[in-house]
């Protein structure tokens, strides 16, 4: 431990984002350091890796107008932390926690490491009750719980972004009786937007109703800020949920830049690529941030995830997708087909899961038949939707009644139910809706 | 032995520490993190360390511990939950509070908890390595307690003792006491080792079935995202017969745990109708606690299923997944920079991987008891890819390949165990003891059922050219039958009173289905009409 700032100016190469500095007695492993260009302009990096007196430095910024004989490495000496207070909510930040709002930083009420620490698996509760994100969707067929992590699996192209805005505007946790958590307060983590995109989120952003705090990382900030904006967003969360009570919901987009960002940085420190180049930690990686979701015991207050992952080339076996399904307690998947047709938001259900939804629904949580409805929806959809590849072949006239009523089922409920452009329905309308559908085809609904 | 840390990269640190040895247990930086030596070299030794090495420092100072890493054993492991280096969770939650923080060290076992221990020799008597002097009852199961030295009984305690009391002085004055350590990266010695000869009854029809395992057998599930690996494994750690049972999560999602453990402390065994945590181990080394923990994980599991194994029990270790495990050992020997295999996964990831699998197995106890340990490993293969090495690997060690797929999970065909691809090397022993044990008919009704079930995928093939109606009525009986095997038979839902099913039952079911069958086809064959014969049937 030394205590004080040490500057070093012996930089012996720079690569990329990196930096070699030779010669640096006592350092330790992700000391914040800050690196002075000759105009005295500075840059903050990381200490990355240690080889004797060697150390490698990885910078949080362009290494444009950096030397190696003027340039000064200055050791702080402190781990990158967060700073922390209530008064950070209705705020905006860039990806190294700096106002973008045109404020001052806030007065900090505690500080904590970004990349937090490991929930103890014995101290976790179980997830198990409801939040509501207005889609019919999800809280009727995939249900939210809190402390879960359920991503959106998109394709390009697809309206994620719209169901983004629209759950960061009518997500709500309902208050029954002897939930736990105090207010709620959505994070919202946008990874390197375009401008376009960024001016579409800021409108989302004054929409919104609930509290909330956000990061954004544009697509021309640094890559470096792309990796910490999440752990920022999640030790906000952290601090919110376990620190004051409050039920919390995570919104990362777009985890495949978090991904392109994470095998950039790993390929300029020649590390060993894995599949499509991307690191063999990619597992881990993405764990240390989704597994920071969860709810703990005899405490209130929960983080809920809701990360966005685009699919690249619709290949839902791409490592991304893939690897984020390992961690996640389930899956939205949106379907290009439907978008075409002109259904928002294009979720398919079958591929669709929520593993946590059993334990958030029924008497107490949403309502008694929620399982039965949902079930039912589900069979008979599954049904219709086996029946299109037939139509295909032997034609509608070729089939008969029951057959042609479940075609007819199917399409109504992507039309009716699936479908809802704009509009909000509370968890009792998407079961209502549900059954009335399921009624005027026919099917019953078991007790 | 002290030193210092000369370097860091990821999970490993290079020491400046003359004298260690190879595997030596190590605490390094003034967080006292744990680690283990992995290389020795001019360099200096290369320890994996067991903790985040955020925030550790070159030059902070570094104590060898002098032995290797070990699991601690002793009464007190039933019912507990670990990480992977045998940290109680629950002790450390009561202690440091929810989250884990780096550098904490804790017992393994209570060491003031009080057994009530009964001795089985007497003073004077002489006790050979290996042998019992006495047990415990431990939560219902009796726990053995063997000498580790060799000698004369001088006195010996009686009634109520805890684990740091000695239980017995000899009259050389060593002591024996309940509690002992072994390394665990070295398999628990056994005089003699036998083939399987006994059915690991899952309760899970499709494979009691068709795909038995065995008692002292090896077996792997591999499936992508979704396909129900863990749901599956919770199943057969809840219903399998079996007397202990070690779960390891590995790598996995933390919420699955706190799922887990409060199904497990609530939930009976349906073998005893004990609380089923009273036979459970768990081990949670969840996917965002440290990388090298993970790799450790098994191993600690592993040696504590042996330890019940040495006292005559039959042990099942399920891990969830191996798959994860490879990936921590991939990732340290990255950082090793060591020459990578296929897809980066060290060249010696088969033969770790082979000598794991090695552990299981029905032995003659170093004590002269008969114990088994079996194993069912979850494989997680990226993107469902079966042909990547982790899979591979074990597909050469494992005994029974039960493999999950990915359509019939879209199906919601749970548990997703495809009937063509999978396979069980025990298969002609456990059908013949079923043979003796249930009925007669098992094997014949069971090549029934498979053939049933590989007529229906001809037939739907052929139907999907020419039509449903070009199949013949015979046909159509065909795919009936098999649809309903496939809907009532292999299909079983974990979440009801249909999840635990015995062979007699499943032989039951099974053959009242193809009984069934048999007769319609009779009556087909006299000339009955084929929609009169299926209304009957329901």
């Amino acid at each position: 431990m030394r205590l004080a700032e040490h500057v070093y100016s012996t930089v012996s190469a720079i690569r990329g984002q990196l930096l070699f500095v030779e010669k640096v007695a006592e350092v330790r492993m992700g000391e914040v350091v800050r690196v002075r260009r000759p105009d005295g302009h500075e840059i903050e990096g990381e200490v990355l890796l240690i080889s004797g007196d060697t150390v490698l430095v990885q910078l949080f910024g362009e290494s444009r107008g950096l030397d190696t004989a003027a340039t000064a490495v200055i050791f702080t000496d402190s781990i990158k932390q967060a700073p922390l207070a209530e008064t950070m909510l209705h705020r905006m930040f860039d990806g190294s926690f700096r106002p973008i709002d045109g404020q001052p930083l806030f007065v900090p009420e505690a500080w904590a490491p970004a990349s937090g620490f490991p929930i103890n698996p014995s101290s976790r509760a179980r997830p198990q009750e409801f939040i509501e994100t207005g889609f019919a969707t999800i809280d009727g067929l995939n249900t939210l719980v809190k402390g879960q992590k359920l991503p959106i699996f998109s394709c390009a192209g697809l309206p994620a972004r719209e169901m983004v805005a629209a759950i960061l505007k009518n997500a709500r946790v309902t208050a029954a009786e002897g939930q736990s958590g105090s207010g709620f307060a959505l994070v919202f983590v946008a990874l390197g937007l375009t401008h376009h995109e960024y001016a579409f989120y800021l409108e989302a952003i004054r929409a919104m109703r609930s509290d909330y705090i956000a990061f954004i990382n544009l697509a021309d900030d640094p890559v470096v800020e792309r990796l910490m904006a999440p752990r920022f967003g999640l030790a906000a969360a952290e601090y919110l949920a376990f620190g004051k009570g409050r039920d919390v919901l995570v919104v990362v987009t777009d985890m495949t830049n978090y991904c392109d960002a994470l095998r950039e940085v790993a390929t300029a420190r020649e590390e060993l690529p894995g599949r499509r180049g991307y690191p063999g930690y990619l597992y881990s990686e993405l764990a240390s941030l989704y597994e920071r979701a969860g709810r703990i015991k005899g405490r209130p207050g929960s983080i809920t995830m809701l990360p966005v992952v685009t699919m690249p080339e619709d290949d839902i076996t791409h490592p991304i997708p893939d690897l984020t399904g390992y961690i996640t307690e389930g899956q939205i998947v949106l379907s290009r087909e439907l978008h075409q047709r002109g259904i928002f938001p294009p979720v398919d259900v079958l591929p669709s899961l929520s593993r946590l939804m059993q334990q958030g629904i029924g008497p107490g949580r949403t309502r008694e038949d929620h399982r039965a409805i949902a079930n039912q929806l589900y069979r008979q959809y599954a049904r219709g939707r086996d029946l299109r590849s037939l139509e295909v072949i032997v034609g509608r006239e070729g089939m008969n009644e029951a057959d042609r009523n479940h075609l007819d089922f199917a399409r109504a409920f992507e039309e009716e139910f699936v479908h809802q452009a704009g509009d909000r329905r509370t968890v009792v309308q998407t079961l209502v809706a549900g059954l009335t559908l399921l009624q005027r085809f026919g099917f019953a609904v078991p007790a | 032995m002290e030193g210092r840390i000369t370097g860091i990269a990821g999970p490993t640190v290079t020491l400046a520490m003359p004298g260690l040895k190879m595997y030596d247990r190590v605490l390094v930086g003034l967080a006292r993190l744990f680690g283990e030596v992995i290389r020795l070299g001019p360099e200096g030794a290369v320890a994996q360390v067991y903790e985040n090495t955020r925030g550790l420092g070159v030059g902070e100072p570094a104590i060898s511990l002098g032995k290797p890493l070990t699991a601690k054993l002793g009464p007190g492991l039933l019912g507990a939950i670990y990480d992977g280096l045998q940290r109680p969770l629950p002790e450390v939650a009561a202690a440091a509070g929810p989250f884990i923080l780096p550098g904490s060290q804790w017992p393994a076992l209570e060491q003031e908890r009080a057994w009530a221990f009964v001795a089985t020799k007497q003073p004077g008597d002489k006790v050979a390595v290996g042998e019992t002097y006495g047990y415990v009852e431990e939560d219902g199961t009796r726990h053995f307690l063997f000498a580790d030295q060799a000698g004369a009984i001088a006195a010996m305690a009686s009634g109520s003792a805890t684990l740091n009391q000695p239980l017995v002085e000899l009259a050389d004055g060593g002591t024996l006491s309940a509690i002992s350590e072994w390394p665990i990266r070295i398999p628990r010695p056994w005089r003699r080792k036998f083939s399987p000869t006994e059915p690991l009854i899952t309760g899970q029809r499709v494979i009691d079935f068709l795909f038995p395992l065995a008692r002292g057998g090896t077996a792997i599930l591999p499936g992508g995202f979704g396909t129900g690996k863990t749901v599956l494994e919770q199943a057969i750690a809840k219903f399998a017969e079996v007397d202990i049972v070690v779960y390891v999560g590995c790598g996995e999602r933390g919420n699955e745990m706190a799922e887990m453990l409060e199904e497990f402390t609530t939930l009976t065994d349906p073998w005893t109708g004990r609380t089923l945590m009273r036979r459970t181990i768990m081990v949670a080394n969840t996917s965002n606690m440290p990388v090298a923990a993970r790799e450790a994980s098994i191993y600690t599991a592993v040696t504590m299923a042996e330890y019940y194994r040495d006292q005559g029990y039959h042990v099942l270790l399920l891990a969830d997944s191996i798959s994860r495990w490879a990936e921590a050992l991939r990732e340290i020997s990255s950082a090793l920079e060591e020459m990578p295999g296929e897809e980066g996964y060290p060249t010696y990831l088969a033969s770790r991987l082979a000598g794991f699998f090695a552990r299981a197995g029905v032995v003659e106890t170093m004590s002269g008891k008969i114990g088994s340990l079996s194993m069912i490993l979850s494989v997680s293969p990226p993107g469902g890819d079966l042909t990547e090495p982790t899979t591979q690997a074990c597909l050469r060690a494992a005994g029974a390949f039960l493999m999950l797929d990915t359509g019939l999970a879209h199906r919601r065909h749970f548990p997703a165990i495809n009937w063509f691809q999978s396979f069980s090397l025990y298969d002609h022993e456990m059908t013949g003891y079923f043979g003796k044990e249930v009925d007669p008919a098992w094997a014949a009704l069971k090549r029934q059922a498979q053939t049933l079930l590989q007529r229906e995928e001809k037939l739907r093939e052929v139907a999907e050219i020419v039509g449903a109606e070009g199949l013949q009525d015979l046909d159509h009986l065909v795919m009936h039958t098999a649809g309903r095997l496939r809907q009532e038979f292999l299909r079983q839902s974990t979440f009801e009173a249909d999840a635990f099913s015995t062979p007699k039952l499943t032989f039951e079911k099974a053959a009242r289905l193809l009984t069934q069958h048999a007769t319609a086809e009779e009556r087909l064959a006299k000339g009955d009409f084929l929609a009169d014969i299926l209304r009957e049937m329901r």
